[in-house]
């Protein structure tokens, strides 16, 4: 019990943290890293429930973010819409086209799957790019409006910003535990387990499958819509395979699987990379050791390190107590 | 009849592994399918359970033909099975790990999920009971909590096990339950399977360790390069002149 309350405190300052940070900084190129940072971490949740969780690696994702960027900046600056609408249907856009591109992808299985996804992604960025007449190709798209206020609540600002898209995220990662941690969340960590021995246990495998690489599709979406409506320009890059690895390196050195790692493992790139800006590209000589060493020593990234310490010395603890009892025993 | 296999056949390319075997599993008993390595023994428990299509003939299990289902529509009828090799989530508790296996039994959804409603309350509560009752039937109530990279071979058997029993299976399919494991350990699965049988569930097993099957099974089968040699109790299979042939190989009159 201790330990769960601790874990709920922890939580809550880390909130407070976030919360407070505006008000403790001024500095507001920090404040737009941190934002932009909040984003790529919402995409790499949705990469990590189906990758993490479920055990398929999507490499279309930034494809996917890529769409609802598009969405929102299409419906907004040449349908005319309204930022809230827009911003609303961006993602079920993005999750429309998701559920008929995995209804294909799901056919396939583990580096197939991976294969096929990679090339669906480069197709989505090479629509992007060369349908000049829907999407701009190159030039991209300008003027795409940010959230605006709702009533009394104003939205403009860079502080305000930076708290919406906090909401959104928090949001985002009430779901995600919400999700892993039902029945369903059970079904996709079984299936990520043992295919075969998932569905010999009655469990759709089909469906959950489609039901998980929908649902990462929306989380990209929204991340998307989120950013262009943050950044308020954009191209095709955005939806470049290169992305997709930034989201994975993202994913795996926080921690593949867990519920932590894509906050840890965003944050500390984002940082690491601004800290390092002097190296320019020489910078890889530091993050291409990291991500190798973490692959070998710590599968499960940062998070899932702490986590088998945690249960290992929860373990011990476990181990303690009988042997004191039994030594007690032996006494009386 | 309870479960049977109607002129079942299943062929890859041009190699049949399981040739025109007509088979019926007895209700309440322990049916063991044996036969020398590469008979089909797998492929037959694999076309059976669903994971393969059967190129021709019926599985008909009480009185509906099964073998169009895939494998999660078969396992909701009541037929369980294990592997040979069960992969778990080594990260997690022994009944972490079974809890998942009564899903089946269970509706809720992704917005169940995400509302925690009551039903999904319920359905996990079920689902965890439910974990516990099969972990004790096993007999591995006392590792509930502990971590699945940390157990042995044979609990790993167990837990295969109660995944089975947790879909609340009318038979269960074991796929050579107790390769791997030791003489002693060996014998307390046999115990373990004949406890299963005494709760109402039928087994049907592939099995090597023949000095075992032999007292534990009450219907053999024996299988050899797919086709069926044999079918009987153990006695008239220990005397059957075409078993011996199969397992020793060319005459049998020396």
């Amino acid at each position: 019990m201790p330990t769960l309350l601790s874990k709920k405190y922890a939580l809550i300052a880390i909130i407070l943290v976030a919360i407070l940070i505006p008000l403790l900084s001024t500095n507001e190129y920090y404040l737009h890293i941190l934002t932009l940072s909040f984003i790529w971490i919402i995409a790499v949740y949705g990469l990590n429930l189906l990758a993490g969780f479920t055990g398929y690696l999507s490499l279309a994702h930034a494809g996917f973010f890529g769409i609802g960027a598009y969405a929102l900046g299409l419906l907004t600056v040449k349908g005319g819409m309204s930022f809230w609408p827009a911003f609303f249907l961006a993602p079920v856009i993005t999750t429309v086209i998701g559920f008929f591109i995995g209804l294909v992808a799901l056919r396939t299985k583990e580096h197939f799957f991976a294969i096929y996804t990679l090339c669906v992604g480069y197709i989505i960025y090479l629509v992007i790019d060369k349908w000049e007449g829907l999407t701009g190709g190159v030039r991209g798209l300008i003027g795409i409006p940010g959230p605006t206020n709702i009533g009394p609540i104003e939205l403009t600002s860079a502080n305000a910003r930076y708290y919406f898209v906090l909401t959104v995220l928090l949001l985002v990662v009430f779901l995600i535990y919400r999700i892993v941690n039902s029945l369903v969340g059970r079904s996709f960590i079984a299936i990520r387990n043992d295919e075969q021995l998932a569905q010999s246990i009655g469990i759709s495998t089909l469906k959950n499958k489609l039901m998980s690489f929908v649902l990462s599709t929306f989380f990209a979406g929204l991340a998307g819509a989120l950013y262009a409506s943050f950044i308020r320009f954009i191209g095709p890059d955005i939806s470049n395979i290169n992305i997709t690895f930034d989201l994975l390196i993202f994913m795996i050195v926080g921690g593949i699987g867990t519920l932590s790692g894509p906050v840890i493992g965003t944050l500390l790139i984002v940082v690491l990379s601004q800290q390092l800006q002097f190296l320019q590209d020489h910078r890889m000589l530091i993050f291409g050791p990291l991500l190798t060493s973490i692959i070998i020593f710590s599968p499960r990234g940062l998070a899932g390190m702490y986590l088998t310490w945690y249960y290992k010395r929860k373990a011990k603890k476990k181990a303690q107590i009988q042997t004191d009892n039994a030594s007690i025993g032996g006494d009386s | 009849m309870f479960l049977e296999a109607k002129n079942l056949s299943k062929h890859f390319g041009g190699l049949h592994a399981v040739k025109e075997v007509d088979f019926s599993v007895e209700k309440g008993k322990i049916n063991a399918i044996i036969g020398p390595n590469g008979a089909g023994k797998s492929t037959f428990f694999n076309v059976i359970t669903g994971l393969h299509r059967p190129s021709s003939g019926q599985v008909i299990f009480k009185g509906d033909d099964i073998s169009k289902l895939p494998p999660n529509k078969i396992a909701l009828l009541g037929i369980a099975r294990t592997f040979q090799t069960t992969n778990l989530f080594e990260q997690a508790t022994v009944f972490e790990n079974v809890v998942v296996g009564h899903r089946l039994r269970t509706k809720s959804n992704l917005f169940d999920a995400i509302f925690r409603t009551k039903r999904t309350k319920q359905e996990e509560e079920k689902c965890k009971e439910k974990a516990l009752e099969v972990l004790h039937f096993v007999g591995l109530a006392h590792a509930a909590e502990r971590m699945v990279g940390s157990i042995s071979q044979e609990e790993k058997k167990r837990i295969a096990f109660a995944l089975a029993l947790a879909t609340d299976p009318e038979i269960v399919f074991l796929d050579e339950p107790t390769a791997g494991v030791n003489p002693d350990e060996t014998e307390e699965l046999a115990q373990l399977m004949q406890k299963m049988v005494q709760k109402g569930i039928t087994v049907c097993l592939i099995e090597h360790k023949m000095q075992m099957i032999m007292k534990l099974a009450d219907k053999i089968m024996v299988l050899n390069y797919g086709e069926k040699i044999a079918e009987g109790t153990p006695d008239e299979i220990n005397n059957n002149e075409e078993v011996i042939k199969a397992y020793l190989g060319g005459s049998a009159s020396a």
